[in-house]
């Protein structure tokens, strides 16, 4: 086992998808001779070669269509799209052909793409370099959804979706590149060597598309996050003095319904996490399958904790930001409804 | 008076009880154009983005450099492709106006395009077409019936029943899936070409956009994308004047060629007479060889006309001169194929009618046969719960639990039914 931040995991994924699988490219904004704004692929090109690791025109549609059409010719292409905010660009790509290729022609083409995104804020990054905007892609039928928590989950999950032979986009909370992030701005780093799940295998495993995984077992409240806010729920957990039970729900779509209904069922309470916007966002499709398979357990409505329906201001990052005390606030709401 | 900008809004030479007037089409004369080294570098060929390159003459001879010199029997292969093209065409369109196909799209006037482009590459080349090239399929041999089927969404349906009329794909003949959403396969098919590059095989990709629809970010990224990497890609851009109701001034063809995209990305652009079958067969064929050899990707632009409707929901009457197709200045590329080989003395009046009474009634037994596998009002039918299918390479869990309640929910629709059935009877 070596010690490994998210940055590094990612890498070591793609490191060892191309040094398995010769028809793994990867292809994007940087990723090449400078090895990625976030450093992500840094050295790759320099070991697989130019043909392998790709930099592109600033063209995030011209980007997926390629993939598309690399994945259509036999390639397994992983394409970085440098900031989640700049996927719009190649939005047609993804719904109309990638997600819906395998479809339309009654699965006699189809195309593995592999979309790599830092999606979140938290960085100073304001409204176009934070966005979070994983519930737009969970609406589009044909593709999977999946957001890394931690460095152990982030290769296993990157290994999975480069070898998944549907396409997948997967976010990549930027703010927890480094470190697991638990929503305090003002304390001092943590870096993931700290952490149990910063502890990576070298060489190839997975981690399985499609399951949550339990954080914190706990017998008072459900928590239902993923990505950076994970880290946040735990941290609120601990000021609210509950006894949670923490889900990562880790893949969005599919999304495993089992774990996460299992889980409010025993608690009959449960809190709904994300950094991305409230309305008509990803919490909603989480708290309608809760209350369908839940509902005569539930002792208590449940609870969203989201982002706010404004765009993510660059001066108020911490004031837009679903932080510990909005978390505690809603946890304590749930334990004693008013 | 104080200058003061105004906006320059296209406007076609000619409305609906107008004059038809193609002064604009440019035309050089047949064997006019030089035909330099398929090597040669972008900068050095930016002639041929203007001129056009023509091989038929006025008294249907083959002349100049670009002529490819294709035996008799090829042309005469060629003529029945394009013959069969149209004849296939004018009975789905027929067969369209008796309400048994919801849609259809004819490629009327523009059969050389696809017929002598996909002649002119090899089997293995990969081919992502816009929803007007027929033709390419007709060419790789495939059955009508399967093509048929699909406009009737039966239970021969190769895309079972998911997609419109026309928007056919066929992985066998190499031939992309086509999507509604105009322009996205022309950077696929970059991606396609740099794929086969990166793998060291010699195929190379073609695809093909209409003028109006090179408006799209796609074309630039296509482009883009072809010129960067030096793509083995043939960029084809079918220009046939009309864009549903606006004509080519709207996508930006007034002031220069579409060819001269080519040259602004660093690309080679050709624009061809795409009404004569021989120049788009020895542009194709040079733009491949290029792509072959390294050279990279060329734009093609083939001039032409739409003769027919943009579709079956299309009335071209409401927007430009009933006639205009008969002032076309380029004519018809069956027609003037036909005339070359009567030249030749390779073909006569009396075998071409003799080929259209072969052709029609293959047509027709297609048809027939297709029929048999189910039409919109009977018949055979797929069964709904396909539609739950191909989604994902494997059903997830929820697909499997919506599936479940659509088929309870048809076992019940057919239950009510089939109770309803005797009572009607008696009624």
């Amino acid at each position: 086992m070596a010690r490994m931040n998210m940055v590094q995991a990612l890498n070591s994924a793609m490191d060892v998808m191309l040094g398995r699988d010769p028809r793994v490219v990867i292809l994007g904004e940087d990723v090449g001779y400078f090895g990625g704004v976030f450093r992500c692929t840094e050295g790759l090109q320099r070991k697989y070669g130019e043909h392998r690791v790709l930099d592109t025109p600033i063209a995030e549609g011209g980007i997926i269509a390629a993939a598309i059409g690399m994945g259509v010719n036999g390639l397994k292409p992983v394409a970085e799209i440098q900031f989640a905010d700049y996927i719009y660009p190649g939005f047609d790509q993804v719904v109309s052909e990638l997600a819906r290729l395998r479809y339309r022609s009654a699965g006699e083409f189809a195309s593995p793409v592999t979309i790599r995104t830092p999606c979140g804020g938290g960085i100073r990054g304001g409204q176009t370099h934070s966005q979070s905007p994983e519930g737009i892609f969970t609406h589009v039928c044909g593709i999977k959804v999946v957001m890394p928590s931690n460095p152990y989950d982030a290769k296993g999950l990157l290994i999975s979706s480069i070898e998944d032979d549907d396409p997948v986009v997967f976010f990549e909370p930027k703010r927890i590149y480094n470190g697991p992030f638990d929503g305090d701005p003002h304390k001092p780093a943590v870096p993931w060597s700290t952490h149990p799940r910063g502890e990576v295998p070298e060489g190839h495993y997975t981690v399985p598309i499609g399951r949550a995984q339990l954080v914190r077992e706990g017998k008072d409240v459900t928590v239902i996050a993923y990505g950076t806010m994970v880290h946040v729920a735990e941290a609120a957990v601990r000021i609210a003095g509950v006894d949670a039970e923490i889900i990562d729900v880790r893949t969005m779509a599919p999304l495993d319904v089992d774990v996460l209904c299992t889980s409010v069922c025993k608690t009959g309470r449960c809190v709904v996490v994300h950094e991305a916007t409230r309305f008509g966002g990803y919490g909603a499709e989480l708290v309608a399958t809760v209350q369908e398979h839940c509902f005569w357990n539930l002792e208590a409505p449940v609870q969203r904790v989201t982002g706010w329906d404004t765009p993510y201001p660059h001066a108020f990052e911490w004031e837009y930001f679903p932080g510990q005390a909005r978390i505690a606030a809603a946890l304590k709401e749930v334990m004693e409804p008013q | 008076m104080t200058p003061r900008s105004r906006l320059h809004v296209p406007s076609p030479p000619a409305r609906p009880g107008q004059e038809p007037d193609f002064s604009y089409v440019q035309i050089s004369p047949a064997g006019a154009v030089g035909r330099p080294d398929v090597m040669a570098a972008a900068r050095d060929v930016e002639d041929l983005s203007v001129q056009m390159v023509r091989v038929l003459d006025e008294e249907n001879r083959a002349v100049g450099p670009w002529n490819p010199h294709l035996e008799p029997a090829e042309l005469q292969v060629g003529l029945r492709h394009m013959l069969l093209t149209r004849l296939f065409d004018d009975r789905m369109q027929k067969i369209q106006r008796q309400g048994r196909v919801s849609f259809y799209i004819k490629s009327t006037g523009e059969e050389a395009v696809a017929v002598a482009q996909c002649m002119a590459l090899q089997p293995g080349d990969m081919l992502f077409p816009s929803y007007r090239q027929q033709g390419l399929h007709v060419v790789r041999g495939r059955n009508l019936v399967d093509l048929m089927c699909q406009c009737l969404s039966n239970t021969r349906d190769f895309c079972k029943g998911r997609q419109m009329p026309i928007m056919y794909h066929w992985g066998k003949g190499n031939i992309f899936s086509i999507s509604g959403n105009l322009a996205t396969q022309f950077p696929q098919a970059v991606g396609w070409a740099m794929a086969a590059a990166i793998k060291g095989e010699d195929h190379i990709a073609a695809t093909w956009i209409g003028e109006g629809s090179s408006a799209e970010a796609d074309f630039h990224y296509g482009m883009t994308f072809a010129a960067v990497y030096q793509a083995p890609v043939i960029l084809n851009l079918v220009n046939n004047q009309w864009a549903i109701s606006t004509f080519q001034g709207f996508a930006g063809g007034e002031h220069r060629t579409f060819a001269q995209r080519g040259p602004g990305y660093g690309i080679p652009g050709i624009r061809v007479d795409g009404n004569d079958f021989l120049a788009v067969y020895a542009a194709t064929q040079w733009a491949a060889q290029r792509a072959r050899q390294s050279g990279g990707a060329t734009l093609i632009e083939h001039v032409t006309y739409r003769a027919a409707a943009h579709s079956t929901s299309d009335d071209p009457s409401r927007y430009r001169p009933k006639e205009e197709w008969r002032a076309w200045p380029l004519g018809d590329p069956v027609l003037r194929l036909k005339a070359h080989l009567i030249a030749l003395g390779e073909w006569s009046e009396e075998r071409h009618t003799q080929l259209e009474k072969e052709l029609d009634a293959h047509v027709t037994a297609c048809w027939k046969e297709a029929e048999t596998y189910g039409t919109l009002s009977g018949g055979p039918a797929l069964d709904p719960l396909t539609m739950f299918e191909d989604v994902f390479k494997e059903i997830p869990p929820n697909l499997v639990h919506q599936r479940e309640e659509l088929r309870q929910l048809l076992e019940t629709r057919a239950k009510t039914a089939a109770a309803a059935q005797p009572q009607a009877k008696e009624g």
